[in-house]
């Protein structure tokens, strides 16, 4: 079955890319949908069954074929399967085979082609390699299938932006994405190399295994001594910023909406982006013991948060606002990543791959209701045209502004209620204040604020007010069910999947332990306090015992993490107590979030419902913030000036100059001068008299006895 | 007395060789080769080893060197003009065999008789026997491998020069000898009677 | 001199006397008309022989009082000398009326030459080497002028017997040099003088004269220069004898020598084999380059290779015999493939052999240009062809033997040699419209031969075919 959800995929995209001449390009579709749909069943399935303690170390690999043998590199090209796999193959497999699906209606009639050419097909066998190499990436067991996934998404991903070839925009976002994740490749690549330099190996149980020694051995570069494990975090960190756009590497992510939609939905937001948390909590082992490398990815992901969601507070084209809430989303999970909450970067990333595809798709769904129109300035009052969109687009802002009810109002079994969002990024925050890393927390707080506004703003710009074009209003029509079916799906997730997942990500340490397939050890000495009387399992008297391991409404309960590096989906060092930590956080931090959401809401309805002209006003007063925000911080600009125009006129330098004259004019000089002068001479040698043969021989054995009375045989 | 003949026949040779390839008349040359043959073979006779040196004589003079002075008579070879284009390449020959010359200077100068060498050279003739019978033993014996081969090639040799040149041309009679020789009166002859005045 | 000594011989033994018995047999009997007959029999003798040798035990025999030496090395060489041989007889057969080749004593003269070849691989003693050396190259002087009609063909002979004299000379120069300095001819007396301690420079002298006596059967630059004049110059089935068994078995004893009898000695020849090499590796590419006959192309390719093949045996190591070994079977293989190809060409049923006169021959013959391609492909060292592989391996012993520059120099040459490799391609697939067509002979055999080596150019990379094994022990027990 694991051999299956991973290649059937591939086949989808080689039936798609090459057979659909000979079964039709409708069937071509319907082919690879089917073979994605069976893949997630597959999936699903497994997720649920999994027991990690059924097998030991918590996983097991399916062996596909012995792919390397060179030297000390050897390697299989093996299917590991864990519990932080499974989670990306459901992921993955769900959202791409609702994608698939979405592309049906979406793809249908596009206006980039005219009628009677071909592309649906190429479109949907594009879709279906992307998922191949996605899910190569997630259940790769070592580091070099995992980077031929790397790179394979890097691959699709250029392919999908620069799918409607025709317009040179896109053209230059695809080659954009591709430039820019090749500087974290880079990274990434340096990473495996250094792993592969002190371990001997790429096979992540012996990389994990090998942790502990890592941490205390030394790299010299270039006279620097580096901790080891310190540096190969760092490096594989630099592989997670490409990909999954974090600041200063964040640039093609906004770009790369060029893209259709599905693509921004399936690629940009639920699962290739996601690659890089999904590398960071792989890498958990390592992550472990490399406390400045974790710290650096804390406050990195905190400030992308912000600065994402500070530049989504001005954008007026729907897909980028949503591409730069993906982007700051992506911030939050890293955070989590950094502080050691590993199990909540997932949570968050699998709450997110529903609500931010389903916004992805809603957008989809108005863009193709308004005839490819993607201004918000252009909409308005759509509300009543479209109102299977309009809800799906409104539970999807529900969930990632993170709606729910604040935990010392109401729980449900010691779950909190609300839409996935606020689950996950409550979960978030809270461990990023137990972890004490303050900077973050005021960061995220405030990139939660801004979250709230631009994504109400795009509510209220889009479905509520006056249309704003008549003339477009008149035409916007309710999507095809092909396109309905995908955000109903996801709704569903976007509302159930934080509740329902909720403990498994962060409840107790057992709960999370038994989730995950990381062992636990009971605390026999735990303090036998009687406080969790009432059913809030998160109470603040605890915080002030931080002795405490762990705290439950099984009362007599403590556990602790105790696995071992090789071993389970994830890795808790055991002196890493921030999941407790963060469920003994003051009430005013777990309320935070909710006021934030709430500020946000109402400082949106207040600009966008109730005094319409503040927005244009407040903007030609803060006119420099204004255009600070609305150019992006002036990070292109930025990079313009000091990268790609010195860059650019060096590789002319070195094309003119170097390329053009010295080598290629040194090839072309040494075949077409030296080499035929040689070749006249040496056949002038080849006179045809015998005596010249024989001249050339005597001449020959004079030279070898004249060499070696002179280099040799002398005494 | 074997030292006096010894540097006189050495000396003969290194003459011989040396007009050889110097000499202007080709009929010369070859004369002149004869001359190092037979001063060679007087230096196996001071060896002891006498067999060879008639074999030299007898193989190189009386075959080999009458060959040539054939092959040189009745080829129509302009060696004056050879010899002036020759003339051409003449300093750098020169150079080369200056140069060769030094090289085997430096090398055979360095050489170091072996003090079993003088004795080695005795064991060559075996007091016992002729040296016929001598070579013979080793040829048939130890050598017998080294002998056929020899014989191979020889054969070879044999092979090529009447495959490259014999042809046979029709209408050429031939020898048959064993037809000829068993040829009978009653195949060969036929008995007629003649009768007088007429003729057959 | 007991029984023991003769069934060392015995397979040299039976084809001398196989081919003394089709002499006098066809020359009482039936003369030229036995030719076919004879050569297929000494096809199948050839062929059973090789697998008679290849399957003799393991072990090692001296006969002859030291003079003949069997070990695995000498079974690696002479099985591959026995193949090549019998498959080039096949490959003449075939065709041998056009090229006047239909006489009894061409088959007879091949057996003979390979009975020396197999001498030469098998000699351990300087009187044994020279024997076989010399009847392998007289009976190479004749076939060579065989076509007597052919101006050519006659001047090929005589240019080679010429200067195989000058070569036999230089010899027999150096072997009485090594004779006089070290006291005796055979090589594991050899080997205890020469030890690099307390060489004297006569000996070093002696050896250069046998590097350079057997440099030219190998056609070494700078005792190459015969190769172009005789391989174009031949009949066509003959020029590729040349090229295939007679290399093998210079080649062989070349190694034999320097590793037999002068192991000592490594750190003087391994300079002078790998100067020999690098220069044989440049000229051969530079000079083919201007070539407009294949046959004479086929020569300098023949002598770049020989470059190659000596770079293995520049490295003075085990390794570098092994891949010595290696690359002449993959050289082997390669010329028969082409040279079927060579054989095959033809217009108005005359042999051509210019290079021009294969332009576009794709459109016409598509299978066998495409095996001519992969031969080519293989001959310029493109991966994934077997003849990648065998450069691979002597540029990895020069490596490892720390001849880094030349291994470099290698690569250049390769390089270059592709142009002329990569332009007959061109000229096949891309070429102007030729001026006359040319045709290809039907010929199933040749064909066959043609597919089959491009064949194992493509499928040997699996494994070599096991040869690597086979190679590397023939390799260790003439080193180690």
């Amino acid at each position: 079955m694991e051999v299956f959800i991973l290649f059937a995929p591939l086949i989808g995209a080689l039936i798609a890319g090459f057979a659909w001449k000979i079964i039709g390009e409708v069937a071509a579709q319907w082919l690879s949908i089917a073979l994605l749909f069976a893949a997630a069943a597959s999936s699903w399935l497994l997720f649920l069954t999994f027991d990690p303690s059924a097998h030991a170390g918590g996983y097991y690999t399916v062996t596909v074929l012995r792919w390397i043998e060179s030297g000390l590199l050897s390697t299989d090209w093996a299917i590991r399967i864990d519990r932080l796999t499974l989670i990306m193959l459901v992921v993955i497999t769900t959202v791409s085979s609702l994608v698939h699906l979405y592309s049906v209606g979406y793809m249908d009639h596009d206006p980039q082609w005219e009628d009677g050419e071909h592309y649906k097909a190429r479109f949907f066998a594009y879709l279906s390699f992307f998922t191949f190499t996605m899910l190569a990436l997630v259940t790769a067991d070592n580091l070099v299938q995992m980077f031929f996934g790397w790179e394979g998404v890097g691959v699709a991903s250029y392919l999908l932006i620069g799918f409607y070839y025709r317009k040179p925009s896109a053209n230059a976002a695809a080659i954009k994405a591709f430039l820019v994740n090749r500087v974290g490749d880079f990274g990434f690549g340096l990473g495996i190399f250094a792993l592969f330099f002190l371990v001997e190996s790429i096979n992540f149980s012996d990389v994990f295994a090998a942790a502990p020694d890592l941490a205390a051995s030394q790299v010299a570069f270039l006279g620097v001594s580096f901790n080891a494990v310190e540096l190969v975090c760092f490096l594989l960190f630099i592989g997670a910023m490409g990909k999954s756009a974090q600041l200063v590497l964040h640039t093609w992510l906004p770009d790369a909406m060029e893209g259709p939609t599905p693509v921004s939905a399936l690629i940009h937001a639920a699962t290739m982006v996601t690659a890089g948390v999904f590398l960071v909590c792989r890498m958990s082992p390592l992550m472990e013991f490399a406390p400045d490398a974790t710290t650096f990815i804390t406050v990195l992901g905190a400030s992308t948060a912000f600065f994402a969601a500070s530049i989504g507070l001005v954008q007026t084209d729907i897909k980028r606002v949503i591409a730069y809430s993906t982007c700051s989303q992506l911030g939050y999970m890293f955070a989590a990543a950094g502080v050691g909450m590993y199990s909540v970067a997932m949570f968050h990333l699998f709450t997110h791959a529903f609500f931010k595809a389903m916004l992805f798709l809603g957008a989809g769904s108005v863009i193709h209701a308004m005839h490819h129109e993607q201004d918000m300035m252009n909409y308005g009052g759509l509300r009543r045209k479209i109102p299977v969109t309009f809800w799906a687009m409104m539970i999807g802002t529900l969930a990632i502004t993170g709606a729910g009810v604040p935990v010392w109002l109401l729980t449900l079994n010691e779950v909190p209620i609300g839409f996935a969002g606020f689950q996950s990024k409550d979960a978030i925050v809270e461990s990023v204040y137990g972890a004490e890393a303050f900077l973050s927390f005021w960061l995220l707080i405030v990139a939660a604020v801004f979250t709230s506004f631009y994504s109400w703003r795009l509510i209220f710009l889009t479905f509520f007010g006056q249309p704003r074009r008549q003339d477009i209003y008149q035409d916007a029509h309710e999507s095809p069910i092909t396109m309905l079916i995908p955000l109903g799906v996801l709704a569903i997730g976007s509302v159930f999947a934080g509740m329902v997942w909720y403990k498994s990500y962060f409840g107790h340490v057992d709960q999370v332990g038994n989730f995950f397939g990381v062992e636990v050890t009971e605390l026999a000495a735990a303090p036998a306090k009687e406080e969790g009387a009432d059913d809030l399992s998160h109470d603040e008297a605890l915080h002030t015992d931080h002795s405490a391991a762990e705290h439950g409404s099984e009362k007599a309960h403590h556990y602790v993490f105790s696995g071992r590096p090789e071993k389970g989906g994830l890795y808790f060092a055991s002196e890493n107590t921030r999941l407790v930590d963060a469920h003994q956080v003051p009430y005013w931090v777990k309320t935070a979030p909710f006021a934030a959401m709430l500020l946000g809401f109402l400082t949106a309805y207040w600009f966008y419902i109730r005094n319409q002209s503040l927005p244009q006003r407040l903007a030609a007063n803060q006119r420099p913030l204004y255009l600070f925000l609305k150019n992006k911080w002036y990070f292109d600009e930025l990079y313009a000036a000091i990268l790609i125009r010195p860059f650019l006129a060096l590789g002319r330098l070195f094309w003119r100059g170097g390329d053009g004259r010295l080598i290629d004019g040194g090839i072309n000089g040494l075949a077409m001068g030296v080499v035929p002068f040689f070749t006249r001479l040496a056949m002038r040698a080849q006179s045809g008299y015998i005596f010249t043969y024989a001249f050339w021989m005597v001449v020959g054995i004079t030279v070898l006895i004249t060499w070696m009375s002179i280099a040799g045989g002398l005494p | 007395m074997s030292v006096i003949a010894f540097y006189l026949f050495a000396i003969s040779v290194i003459t011989g060789g040396l007009f050889t390839v110097i000499s202007r008349n080709p009929v010369h040359s070859v004369l002149w080769l004869i001359l190092a043959f037979l001063s060679a073979a007087g230096l196996f006779v001071l060896l002891g080893a006498e067999f060879v040196a008639m074999l030299l004589i007898i193989v190189y003079v009386g075959a080999v060197a009458v060959l040539f002075l054939f092959v040189v008579m009745m080829l129509d070879v302009d060696f004056a003009e050879l010899k002036a284009q020759m003339a051409q390449y003449f300093p750098l020959a020169l150079l080369i065999g200056v140069v060769i010359l030094m090289q085997f200077a430096l090398a055979l100068g360095a050489w170091e008789f072996n003090s079993s060498a003088s004795e080695l050279r005795q064991n060559i003739i075996p007091d016992d026997r002729h040296n016929t019978v001598a070579l013979g033993r080793i040829l048939y014996d130890q050598y017998l491998l080294l002998f056929q081969i020899a014989g191979l090639v020889l054969l070879v040799a044999m092979i090529g020069a009447i495959v490259l040149t014999l042809r046979h041309r029709s209408g050429v009679k031939r020898q048959d000898v064993v037809g000829q020789v068993s040829r009978n009166p009653a195949v060969s002859m036929e008995l007629r009677d003649v009768k007088p005045g007429q003729g057959l | 001199m007991t029984l023991a000594d003769f069934l060392i011989i015995l397979p040299e033994l039976v084809l001398a006397t196989l081919a003394l018995i089709f002499l006098i047999g066809s020359a009482y009997g039936g003369g030229d008309k036995n030719a076919a007959a004879v050569s297929w029999c000494g096809v199948i003798a050839l062929i059973l022989m090789a697998v008679f040798v290849g399957l003799r035990g393991s072990i090692t025999d001296y006969s002859f009082g030291g003079l003949f030496i069997d070990d695995a090395f000498a079974r690696f060489c002479k099985v591959m000398i026995l193949v090549s041989a019998g498959v080039i007889l096949l490959m003449t057969q075939s065709c041998s009326a056009r090229h006047d080749l239909s006489r009894y004593e061409y088959p007879v003269l091949i057996l003979l030459a390979v009975v020396g070849m197999m001498i030469m691989v098998s000699a351990s003693d300087l009187m044994t080497l020279y024997m076989g050396l010399e009847l392998q190259s007289l009976s190479l002087y004749v076939v060579a002028s065989m076509q007597r009609d052919s101006i050519r063909s006659t001047e090929a002979g005589l240019k080679y017997f010429v200067l195989g004299a000058l070569s036999s000379g230089l010899l027999l120069f150096g072997a009485s040099l090594i004779y006089g300095f070290t006291g005796t001819t055979q090589f594991s007396g050899i080997i205890q003088v020469a030890v690099s301690e307390q060489i004297s420079l006569g000996l070093l002298f002696g050896l250069m004269f046998v590097i350079s006596g057997l440099a030219f059967k190998v056609s070494a630059v700078p005792f190459h220069m015969w190769t172009p004049d005789v391989y174009e110059g031949s009949a066509t089935p003959v020029t590729a004898f040349f090229a295939t068994a007679p290399k093998v078995a210079a080649m062989a004893l070349i190694a034999r020598v320097l590793h037999d009898a002068f192991a000592g000695l490594a750190v003087e020849w391994t300079q002078v084999i790998a100067l020999l090499s690098v220069l044989s590796m440049f000229f051969g590419a530079i000079t083919a380059i201007g070539q407009r006959d294949i046959k004479r192309l086929m020569a300098y390719s023949s002598i770049a290779h020989m470059g190659y093949g000596l770079m293995g045996l520049a490295a003075g190591t085990a390794f570098g015999v092994q891949a010595l070994l290696i690359y002449m079977v993959i050289y082997v293989v390669m010329n028969v493939g082409t040279f079927s190809f060579i054989l095959m060409m033809e217009r108005d049923g005359q042999p051509v052999t210019e290079i021009s006169a294969l332009t576009l021959i794709s459109r016409q013959q598509p299978i066998k240009a495409l095996s001519l391609l992969i031969l080519l492909f293989s001959l310029a060292g493109v991966p994934p062809m077997l003849g990648f592989f065998g450069k691979f391996y002597v540029l990895k012993a020069a490596y490892e033997a720390g001849l880094i520059w030349l291994a470099v120099a290698g690569v250049i040459a390769s390089v270059i040699g592709a142009y002329y490799y990569l332009r007959i391609v061109f000229l096949m697939y891309f070429g102007d419209e030729p001026i006359e067509d040319v045709q290809s002979m039907r010929s199933p055999i040749l064909s066959g031969l043609l597919v089959a080596s491009a064949a194992i150019m493509l499928i040997g990379i699996v494994n070599l075919f096991g040869l690597e094994d086979a190679a590397q022990m023939a390799a260790e027990v003439l080193v180690g």
